[in-house]
């Protein structure tokens, strides 16, 4: 059977790029991967558990992917969130899914 | 100086179990919390939204399940310190643990029970270069005594319901109230967006949208800030500027504590007691780590309950115990109060 998992870059907070295997069959999103390859220091990451009210999980998209739109809870985090730029996400509001084979992010900076 | 005999920690859902546990072995619980209020996570990040793994509780509100844990410790009347940080711990002379808060509120007790989550909840701060140089110089992050501002020119900035909230109150008080928010929609309730509208179009408020803030100026006290909209800058006279952008749980003075620290949270022993490296210093909850720890409300309040009979040893050495049910035991509060199973009625029938 072909394997569920696709790889994807991760630039860290540091700048340290790491090439990871996402699965497409756990129900995870990026937030979830980065914490489970544990790339941000715990308690920096994931904070609102993936709700989109914290942006401790934003991200520069860095690669041209076919990403979900943005909801309206995600657009009024990212109005309130520090750093945002034109490319930000929440991690926690995209879901892995086989077409993100190759996704490049780079993690925003922690909040103060 | 408040005397009790678990100083907890953290009034979260595994601070405020503890009370519990610790009442049915008649020891006496002191809480503290960076909060105003008791709850935790579930009160400050999401009261509204249900919890469906709870045991026994298909489905909870986290604001409900914190209102039914306040009634449930009851019957042992904890003390609180609330919207205070627990900011040092020291030993005194009798080998017993005296906690300051950031108030200089101080707490003695020969147990400590850390329950302190995620850590405690502070302002989230805009990465504005100068920002540390202004605070409590023109710079609050959280509004404490509104007549600080009477007659004051104000900016705030933020889009959330303390953003409109204290714009609404403040347009009574101040000489002028100006709200920056890098869009035009706000997410707070109707009735406060609304508000504001009305206040806008009646000249209280001066909107500026979708604009933010990002420079300060003064000399010793800010004197205005630089706001940019749609990619041009201009300066606005005030004499406070109030970010208002929620709340971030933050380690905090625990770092400082002497306790070991991994991952952001407290080593225990977790094969016993959950006891840190500092011998009747406990961490339970979210805050601290062992292997295979999970950040879930149930394993806090497991935790709470191990942690108990040890603190129970340390308070009482050498006194013998045995753990009761609560349905053979019953429950007997500090204010008097027993709850007990019904006793069986025996009676012949001629
Ligand atoms: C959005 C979201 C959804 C969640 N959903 C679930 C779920 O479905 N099921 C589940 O089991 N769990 C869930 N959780 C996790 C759950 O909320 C936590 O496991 C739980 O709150 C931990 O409780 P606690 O008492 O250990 O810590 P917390 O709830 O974090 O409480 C700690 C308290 O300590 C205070 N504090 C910290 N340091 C200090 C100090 N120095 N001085 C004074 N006070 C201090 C803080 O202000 C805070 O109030 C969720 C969490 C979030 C954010
Ligand atoms: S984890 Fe909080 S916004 Fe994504």
């Amino acid at each position: 059977m072909e394997s569920p998992d696709i790889p994807i870059t991760i630039i860290d907070r540091e700048g340290v790029s790491h090439e990871v295997m996402a699965p497409t069959d756990m129900n995870m999103n990026l937030m979830e991967v980065v914490r489970s390859y544990e790339l941000a220091p715990e308690g920096t990451i994931g904070i609102c558990g993936g709700m989109a009210m914290c942006a401790s999980c934003q991200c520069y998209v860095l690669s041209e992917h076919p990403l979900p739109e943005k909801g309206p809870d995600e657009e009024a985090m990212l109005a309130e969130a520090f750093f945002v730029e034109d490319n930000s996400r929440l991690g926690c509001q995209i879901p892995i899914t086989p077409e993100l084979s190759g996704l490049k992010v780079h993690l925003a900076p922690e909040e103060m | 100086m408040i005397k009790t005999d678990i100083l907890i920690i953290g009034a979260g859902p595994t601070g405020l179990f503890t009370v519990f546990e610790a009442g049915l072995l008649k020891l006496r619980c002191h809480l503290i919390d960076a909060l105003p209020q008791p709850g935790g996570q579930c009160a400050e990040i999401y009261p509204k939204k249900p919890i469906y793994d709870i045991p026994a509780f298909p489905e909870v509100l986290a604001g409900d399940l914190v209102d039914n844990l306040m009634k449930q410790i009851e019957p042992f009347q904890p003390g609180f310190t609330l919207g205070e940080r627990a900011e040092t711990i020291d030993k005194d002379e009798d080998g017993q643990f005296i906690v300051t808060t950031n108030k200089g509120t101080q707490h003695k007790a020969p147990v400590i029970a850390i329950a302190g989550g995620l850590g405690s909840f502070e302002p989230r701060k805009p990465p504005i270069a100068n920002i540390a140089d202004f605070e409590d110089k023109g710079v609050e992050y959280v509004i404490r005594d509104p007549e600080v501002y009477r007659n004051k020119n104000v900016v705030i900035a933020g889009g959330g319901d303390s953003a409109l909230d204290w714009s609404i109150f403040l347009t009574d008080v101040a000489a002028s109230v100006t709200l920056i928010h890098r869009r035009n929609e706000f997410r707070g309730a109707l009735d406060s967006v609304e508000k504001v509208q009305e206040l806008k179009d009646a000249g209280k408020i001066k909107l500026i949208t979708p604009a933010e803030v990002i420079g300060l100026k003064g000399d010793g006290h800010i004197s205005g800030v630089t706001v940019k909209r749609s990619g041009e800058e201009f300066d606005l006279e005030c004499d406070h500027f109030v970010p208002l952008f929620g709340l971030a749980p933050k380690l905090g003075p625990m770092a400082n504590w002497g306790l070991e620290i991994e991952k952001n949270a407290i080593k225990v022993d977790n094969s016993l007691d959950y006891q840190t490296n500092i011998p009747g210093i406990y961490a339970i909850g979210d805050i601290n780590t062992y292997p295979g720890k999970l950040k879930l409300i149930l394993c806090g309040f497991h935790e709470a309950t191990l942690m108990c009979q040890s603190a129970y040893q340390r308070i009482h050495p050498g006194k013998r115990y045995v753990m009761k049910y609560t349905t053979v035991g019953g429950v007997e509060g500090f204010d008097g109060s027993k709850k007990e199973a019904p006793k069986a009625v025996v009676k012949a029938i001629n």
